[in-house]
């Protein structure tokens, strides 16, 4: 019964992600769309949080550590970039 | 049952940092939006996911991504936000002070940077 109530928090999901995407899209500065990028990866871990309760597979949760993990060095790196990038 | 209430809280945080990342003026306010009230997001749907399945395995991960997501969110923001001020992104028209402009050096870059 509860799965069914998860799959709708599922779908409810894809409101956020609409949101980045349109940010990502539009931007207008490049900072912009990395911000919305970040963002589109924190939707994505509770997607993949949400996912581990429906299926009742753990294994998602590991999905969700990695996730983080790769949004936060390509965060940090597009920002160097954009800082030498600027300076030049 | 308590976790599908933390899970819909967690996702209408996630919900409300979309709006504000679609709806904000500038980067900042942007940045606002979107880390807080979406790591938190985040968080509270991980905290479902350990309520749901009740085992120390998973709590303990759980707890794990938790508190990294916890330490890098404002490291990436603080990051993103310095490299943005530095380049040269334009401030909201509505922005009431600038303490930076005062004492640091003066933003630097040009349109082509954006």
């Amino acid at each position: 019964m509860t799965g069914g109530v998860f799959d709708i928090l599922l779908t409810l999901l894809a409101l956020p992600l609409a949101f980045g995407f349109v940010r990502l899209v539009r931007g207008p500065s490049l900072p912009d769309r990395v911000v919305a990028l970040d963002f589109i990866t924190a939707v994505a871990v509770a997607a993949a949080g949400v996912w581990a309760i429906i299926t009742s597979n753990p294994v998602f949760l590991d999905v969700a550590m990695v996730l983080a993990l790769i949004s936060f060095v390509g965060t940090v790196a597009f920002a160097r970039y954009l800082e030498r990038r600027g300076r030049r | 049952m308590t976790a599908l209430i933390i899970a819909a809280l967690g996702i209408g945080l996630m919900v409300i940092a979309g709006i504000g990342l679609f709806r904000m003026p500038d980067l900042l306010t942007r940045m606002h939006a979107s880390s807080k009230a979406g790591t938190l997001g985040a968080i509270l749907v991980l905290a479902a996911v350990a309520i749901h399945f009740g085992d120390t395995a998973i709590v303990v991960r759980v707890v794990v991504v938790c508190v990294f997501l916890l330490i890098t969110a404002p490291i990436a923001s603080h990051v993103i936000a310095r490299a943005a001020y530095r380049t040269g992104v334009p401030l909201s028209p509505e922005t009431v002070i600038d303490e930076l402009a005062e004492t640091a050096e003066p933003p630097q870059g040009d349109d082509s940077v954006r």
